[in-house]
């Protein structure tokens, strides 16, 4: 189902993936492709397990079945040290930002380049002072982390990600708390990076108008499966009553807006 | 009425299986932990290496972990110091021993308290914080973050935190014994009248450098090493919500508690059993 791409211009393929968290499934025999050089959206309702994907994809977590290969690397097979190599070519963009809290923004960004390389200081500052300016925190350089909001702490966590120029970044939930100027130079900088640097993007995200924006093709995943993909005008014009229900936000329709429960008006008298 | 029996024997057999089962999923959980601690120190103790190419990353937490307890461990030794010589005195005084109270308060020190009250209160201060601060960079998924910038977090964040926690203890330890002696001294030959002479005298005469200076030191150096690993492994494992954490700092200090007192009994047994 997923033989639409050419094989070599897969950066990331996930076959028959199965993870769950106990006895909790999360993904049951998933299978996607990731195209090399584009914006992949992967969307989905709350606790679809979106992040756990990203992070199965990074070798944090293990799969019960299945594999994922990154640039031809299965991931959970590599020893350390080269999952570890292979690590410094992902970036990875978490919810929280995952800003170091005693270091500044300044040494934050500055973190993986002085783990990393042996570049000389003024050279470190250079590279910081512009990665900042991208993002429009070269001035909040000398803040801690518990002085920015949720959103400046993302834009800074976006500059550490691309430090050390990774050939992909996968962006977990990068518009959550965004204003409309910051989201609109967010959506701007992840499509300019990914035309201009060639960098191949993930963006797990709920908020379907702006993904579908900036995203050359979109899986939406439900219930540890893919059920729906295509590129944005394909999911727009889906005949699917998922796809249809998620992107249009209606409360009725295949996918329940309400936990697992009883029968509402017998647990009401119930009691 | 023997439905009714039934029942109440089923469910009594069921309590009893459950007993057990608990009972087994328990053991099989600490052993288990007890796993992962014993790997987790393992790769810590690789991180050495990677230390000694970045000497300031130890610096900062010898300063954190070591220095900031300084003073805690002074004013808590020099109290310790000054009971134990009122506390002598009354004993020694019904014999007429008086002049042995140096070397009471000194033994009593250098032997016992002086590691063991550092570890507790070193636990208290400096562990329950390594807890904190790694509990928390858990839950902040800065841990996580690390390790997808391809940075080990064992070597780049516990490591040096685990080699500061054991290089402080036998310093602080020796502060402590040094500061408590002190102590000892203003309250048995300043306020008591205890001749100062024989005080130190026969402090110098019965103190053995080996038996008792070197083997409190090897004991403050056990402590500190049991100390830091139960903080940071406590913190590394907790789990990454805020009740996790506080949990992890409270059981941090507990399991320090009672590892350090337990381990005390066996070293003094093998130190001075015979």
């Amino acid at each position: 189902m997923t033989s639409h791409i050419p094989s070599d211009d897969v950066l990331i393929s996930i076959r028959n993936l199965s993870f769950g968290w106990g006895s909790r499934k999360i993904f049951d025999d998933l299978s996607l492709d990731i195209p090399r050089g584009k914006v992949t959206a992967i969307m989905g309702p709350s606790g679809t397990g979106k992040t756990t994907l990203l992070k199965l994809i990074g070798g944090q977590l293990h799969p019960e079945r299945g594999t994922v290969r990154v640039d031809g690397h299965n991931v959970h097979q590599l020893p350390l040290n080269q999952l570890y190599d292979l690590r410094k070519r992902m970036g990875m963009l978490f919810q929280s930002g995952a800003l170091l809290s005693d270091l500044t923004v300044f040494e934050n960004v500055a973190f993986p380049l002085r783990e990393h390389t042996r570049l000389p200081e003024s050279m470190i500052r250079t590279l910081v002072l512009m990665k900042l300016q991208a993002v429009g925190l070269r001035g909040a350089r000398e803040l801690k982390p518990t002085q920015l909001s949720g959103g400046m702490a993302r834009r800074v966590a976006l500059a550490r990600a691309i430090a050390l120029d990774p050939m992909m970044l996968m962006y977990d939930e990068p518009f959550t708390g965004q204003d409309p100027i910051s989201m609109g130079v967010l959506l701007k900088l992840i499509s300019d990076l990914n035309k201009e640097l060639g960098l191949t993007s993930i963006v797990v995200s709920h908020d379907v108008k702006e993904t579908a924006e900036i995203a050359d093709y979109i899986y939406l995943i439900s219930d540890g499966k893919v059920v729906g993909q295509g590129t944005p005008e394909e999911i727009e014009h889906s005949e699917s009553e998922w796809v249809k229900q998620f992107m249009y936000g209606a409360a009725d329709g295949p996918v329940p807006f309400h936990y697992h429960a009883p029968d509402y008006e017998a647990d009401l008298l119930g009691a | 009425m023997a439905p009714k029996i039934d029942r109440y024997l089923t469910s009594l057999v069921q309590t009893g299986q459950n007993y057990f089962q608990n009972i087994g999923r328990e053991t099989l959980e600490s052993l288990q932990k007890l796993g992962r601690a014993m790997l987790f120190l393992l790769h810590a103790l690789t991180g050495f290496k990677d230390i000694l190419g970045r000497p300031r990353l130890l610096v900062a937490q010898l300063y954190s972990v070591g220095v900031l307890t300084i003073l805690l461990v002074s004013v808590s030794g020099l109290f310790v110091g000054m009971v134990l010589s009122l506390q002598g005195f009354n004993v020694l005084s019904d014999f007429g021993a008086e002049e042995s109270l140096g070397v009471m308060v000194a033994a009593s020190l250098v032997r016992e308290l002086g590691p063991v009250v550092t570890a507790l209160l070193f636990s208290g201060r400096a562990g329950s914080a390594l807890t904190a601060e790694i509990g928390l960079m858990k839950a902040t998924e800065q841990l996580s973050g690390m390790e997808m910038m391809a940075v080990d977090p064992i070597k780049r964040i516990i490591a040096p935190r685990f080699f500061a926690g054991l290089l402080s203890m036998p310093l602080l330890s020796s502060i402590f014994t040094a500061v408590g002696v002190l102590g000892g001294y203003f309250v048995g030959v300043g306020l008591l009248g205890v001749d100062h002479g024989p005080f130190w005298s026969q402090m110098q005469n019965q103190i053995d450098f080996r038996d008792d200076v070197l083997n409190s030191l090897i004991k403050s150096l056990v402590f500190g090493m049991v100390v830091t690993w139960i903080a940071v492994f406590e913190g590394y494992d907790s789990l990454p919500t805020a009740e996790g954490v506080s949990r992890a700092t409270t059981r941090s200090v507990v399991y320090s508690a009672f590892a350090v007192l337990g381990s005390d009994f066996v070293l003094t047994a093998l130190m001075f059993g015979d």
